[in-house]
């Protein structure tokens, strides 16, 4: 399986010079096994460039989305192959007992916020609720849960081919306790095992203490969930737009500092992970 | 263990700040969690038990009705909530671990998943005053 992140940045996108090493578009990442069935998890301001990537082919795209904070969505209106006569895209996201994918999207996709509507796209959108089990899509076994964050939320673990990928972009697994083990840690069974987690680590820790509820780690949380979940690599995500490449070098230096049995790396945009069963 | 459903784990937290007695139960009605208010109420301490079956609180808290009687297990609040998916309110007496016989009231919530699926109850206690005996009825 082969990761690609097209975006990593939190909150909204911070292009510019102080930003070019991590990335300033926001979170979406892409996963694919051969097989020419694509996964993008999350369609932030980074989904622009994965659809310049993936234009004019015939590869089934489905994207999944962990909820519908704008920068986990806006991407949307700029993927080429929404646009494409014929292209069937199928859009996954949290389910809610109030209104449906549809409605909720059509918040964005429609005027005044946005010119095009779905219904009005070239293309063949299908949108489902993220099922509550494990579900196939092409060789990607995948599997959604709630996770801490405000408004429906998930997270996902994907597996294919022996090796498994958890995305857990936005949460907060310290407002429900770190300290409580595996069946009272928020986003544990997602991850656990996992040869590669990209977590939120928006934060750092004094940064958060002002922040508590907002629903985003700090770097040091993101360790400490990555070591109750056993991961193999964890690579920190969802970077705060006031975080400059050099900043983020610091936490990065930190979080290692502090990790014990887990490789920590930073998520930049343009970064590609080959992953196998063996980590 | 399996980990527990985030709207459970938020709960937890939510009941672990409380001063009011808080239980909290999964969709089974086994007792997954009580507040440390709530250890006053069945002379327990959570750490003590960690998880408890439902049968396992009745036996060690034998509800009883108004008369005396033990009460029907589909009257417990926190049952009626997960079972008949809506809040519950009841007056009992129970025995707490302690062999103190308290007066308790009980409202329960049913928790439910933004998929619709019911995933426990919020059960909130309180005593009425001067309503304690020691030993048995």
């Amino acid at each position: 399986m082969r990761a690609t992140i097209w975006g990593s940045r939190g909150s909204i996108a911070s292009a510019g010079p102080d930003t070019v090493r991590y990335g300033g578009n926001t979170s979406c990442v892409e996963l694919a096994d051969g097989d020419g069935t694509i996964l993008l998890l999350d369609a932030g301001t980074g989904l622009r460039r994965a659809g310049m990537h993936l234009r004019d082919s015939s590869v089934p795209i489905h994207i999944l989305l962990t909820h519908l904070h704008m920068d986990h969505i806006q991407g949307l209106g700029f993927f080429r192959p929404l646009f494409e006569p014929g292209r069937e895209l199928h859009v996954w996201g949290p389910p809610s007992t109030t209104l449906d994918l549809r409605a909720r999207l059509t918040r964005y996709l429609s005027p005044p916020l946005f010119p095009v509507r779905i219904r009005d796209l070239d293309s063949i959108v299908e949108l489902h609720d993220a099922p509550s089990g494990p579900w196939q899509i092409g060789p990607f076994t995948v599997t959604a849960a709630s996770v801490v964050h405000p408004g429906p939320t998930l997270g996902y673990r994907v597996s294919a081919g022996g090796a498994t990928l958890a995305y857990l972009p936005d949460h907060e697994p310290a407002l429900g306790g770190l300290a409580g083990g595996p069946a009272w840690t928020s986003g544990h069974d997602l991850a656990a095992g996992a040869d590669l987690l990209l977590h939120d680590a928006q934060y750092s820790d004094a940064e958060y203490a002002e922040r508590v509820g907002w629903g985003h780690s700090s770097a040091a949380h993101a360790v400490a969930f990555a070591e109750v979940a056993s991961v193999r690599r964890l690579a920190l995500f969802h970077h705060d737009p006031d975080h400059d490449d050099e900043r983020l070098d610091g936490l990065l230096a930190e979080a290692r500092g502090i990790g014990r049995g887990v490789d920590v790396i930073a998520g930049c945009e343009d970064t590609s992970f080959e992953l196998s069963g063996g980590g | 263990m399996a980990q527990r459903p985030v709207e459970l784990i938020l709960a937890r937290q939510l009941a672990s700040g409380l001063a009011v007695p808080v239980l909290l139960v999964d969709a089974q009605g086994d007792t997954i969690f009580f507040n440390e208010p709530a250890e006053l109420i069945f002379g327990l301490r959570f750490d003590d038990v960690d998880a408890l079956s439902l049968e396992g609180r009745l036996e060690i808290l034998a509800p009883l009705d108004a008369d005396g009687r033990p009460l029907a297990t589909e009257r417990l609040p926190g049952i009626v909530a997960v079972r008949e998916r809506r809040p519950a309110h009841a007056a009992f007496h129970l025995h707490g671990g302690d062999g103190v016989r308290r007066h308790v009231e009980a409202t329960a919530i049913p928790l439910e998943s933004a998929g619709g699926h019911v995933l426990g109850a919020l059960v909130v206690l309180w005593t009425t005053k001067g309503a304690e005996h020691a030993g048995h009825p």
